[in-house]
């Protein structure tokens, strides 16, 4: 799509419009992404004042360490958990809201405001209802039976996470499903039960394939929060712990390069992380160009 | 509605009035702590109902500090938080609205080029290059400083996409009638361009406003003195000890505070809120 009319006569105007994101933009982000890059392939002494270039050593010594591989399997399983739980139950929230209901729109404004919540203060209120002595809801726990304790046991500790990472993105999700919902034209549900069929058999038949198209857009969105905003609440809750059992990918990156340790295996690990949100980056976009049609 | 079902109406009040009690609880547990003393919160028994040190707990966190762990009061934090979120919302704004003119409005070389090295810095999330940012920001002698909590985090493509968008839906005949009127590119953006423009900046505003408020990582990283830290960074700050010494009364004081701006721009400005998630997403 281009403009028709527009202004031909201004030669260096348009260099001016654009100089301060161009400039801010090489500054902030292409530097340091080359920088990134080359520094992947570099090894740094201690104090930063010899570097070589050593090739894709830090990456072979990345991929050599079981830690690496136990973080992406943390990241796996923290992203299905999430992103699962959260359009699941986001997407229960919203068929609810879906009918006419006079109170919807209060529901509404109920549901979405944890979005404003910043991830680590949506972590540290989780950890304090389950902190192992002072949680309120702790002692139920252990009541139950339950040696409840997320600062030693990693499964506690993930469980944790994933309950405060949905808790912040089912408000997201059930605004997207919502529209969704809202979107899908009700003739086709009024003919569906005309054909004599009932609520479950008309969500599971219609409805939800005709929603696809926002579950799938919301599954890659989901993906990508859990890779990079759950940062602060691992940080707030567990710091990747105990013993490595809540360290994601991201996590790891930040906490291998911190006070100068590991800098090139760092940047080896940002890397390959790039590669993986530019593949999911493009994924959403191909996608996106088939919803703008549809 | 296919049929109306009175059970099917109670199910649906059930399950909503269900959910929004699970969303509510954490922030509620969280400021019935924030109105009790030390010893009921740490005890493990602390009731459900408030108690009667609120405004000895938020006075002190405002304005005093904790004693051992956080000694820098909280106001202070939130002024840096407001600072820092509305530099980077009004900042990303100004930015990309620019850019975005040029690139629908101008024709001249290198122009896609242009539009393409923006827009590839949506793929890139801060948290993938860290430390290479740290020491550029490190390089400028930025730590520390507004500038350096700001600057790094409107480098993005968002703003320029959504202006862009916008611009494209704008009619032709607008400007050739200020053409006509004998209106230049300064007074076309001035007079027509930045008036139409309204809604959108405000959608943006409010969406960034909130990420601002809510970035942690940078913030965390950028700065080394206490008086430049965010509120969102300050909370962790107060539980780093043993948990027996943390004054968890006062860090949950201070989640309320740091809750309260965001969320409050979400319920208030909930139309423009909307409308701003579901464009900036597109």
């Amino acid at each position: 799509m281009e403009k028709s009319a527009v202004f031909n006569r201004s030669k260096l105007l348009p260099y001016a419009l654009l100089a301060p994101q161009l400039i801010i933009t090489f500054v902030f982000f292409y530097w340091p992404a080359s920088q990134a890059v080359l520094q992947s392939f570099k090894r740094e002494d201690a104090f930063g004042l010899v570097s070589e270039f050593v090739g894709l050593e830090n990456y072979q010594a990345v991929f050599a360490q079981p830690e690496y591989y136990k973080a992406m399997l943390t990241t796996l399983v923290f992203s299905t958990l999430v992103a699962a739980l959260s359009l699941s139950i986001a997407l229960l929230f919203a068929t609810q809201a879906d009918k006419n209901l006079k109170a919807a729109p209060v529901y509404k404004t109920f549901m979405i405001w944890p979005y404003a919540v910043a991830p680590a203060v949506a972590g540290v209120l989780w950890f304090f209802i389950f902190h192992p002595s002072l949680g309120t809801l702790a002692r139920p726990l252990r009541g139950l039976g339950l040696d409840w304790n997320p600062l030693l046991n990693g499964n506690h500790a993930m469980a944790l996470v994933v309950m405060s990472a949905v808790w912040k993105q089912i408000a997201y999700n059930f605004l997207f499903f919502l529209a969704g919902l809202q979107s899908i034209p009700k003739s086709v549900i009024e003919a569906g039960a005309i054909d004599g069929a009932g609520p479950m058999r008309r969500f599971w038949t219609i409805i939800f394939p005709l929603l696809s198209p926002t579950t799938f857009f919301l599954l890659v969105v989901n993906v990508v929060y859990v890779f990079f905003d759950t940062f602060g609440i691992i940080d707030a809750v567990t710091a990747g712990g105990p013993a490595g059992a809540t360290t994601t990918m991201v996590y790891k990156v930040y906490a291998d390069g911190r006070l100068g340790g590991d800098l090139g295996g760092s940047a080896a690990q940002s890397v390959v992380l790039m590669v993986i949100v530019i593949a999911l980056t493009a994924v959403q976009f191909k996608y996106v160009e088939r919803r703008v049609q549809y | 509605m296919v049929e109306h079902r009175p059970w099917n109406d109670i199910i649906a009040y059930a399950i909503l009035t269900l959910g929004v009690f699970i969303v509510a609880f954490p922030v509620y547990v969280a400021m019935i702590a924030s109105t009790h003393d030390a010893a009921t919160v740490v005890g493990g028994r602390m009731p459900l109902l408030p108690g009667g040190h609120t405004l000895e707990n938020y006075y002190r966190a405002v304005f005093v500090g904790g004693s051992r762990t956080a000694p820098e009061p909280v106001g202070h934090l939130l002024l840096n938080s407001f600072i820092s979120a509305i530099g980077i919302a009004v900042g990303k704004i100004c930015i990309s609205i620019l850019s975005a003119y040029a690139v629908v409005y101008f024709r001249f070389p290198f122009r896609k080029t242009a539009f393409w090295i923006i827009f590839v810095t949506l793929m890139l999330p801060v948290e993938v290059r860290i430390y290479p940012t740290y020491k550029v920001v490190a390089d400028l002698r930025m730590l520390d400083t507004y500038a350096g909590l700001i600057l790094p985090l409107i480098a993005s493509a968002t703003g320029t996409l959504l202006f862009r968008q916008f611009f494209m839906t704008v009619p032709d005949e607008l400007l050739e009638a200020s053409r006509i009127d004998g209106a230049g590119p300064f007074r076309f953006f001035k007079d027509t361009l930045l008036p139409l423009s309204v809604t959108t900046i405000s959608a943006l505003f409010v969406i960034q406003f909130i990420y601002g408020w809510n970035q942690y990582l940078w913030p965390l990283l950028i700065t080394t003195q206490d008086s430049m830290q965010t509120i969102v960074t300050g909370i962790k700050k107060m539980l780093t000890t043993t948990d027996e010494l943390a004054e968890w009364q006062l860090a949950m004081a201070t989640a309320v505070l740091a809750m309260l701006p965001p969320v409050a721009v979400v319920v208030f400005m909930q139309r423009l809120f909307v409308r701003g998630l579901v464009e900036t997403e597109k």
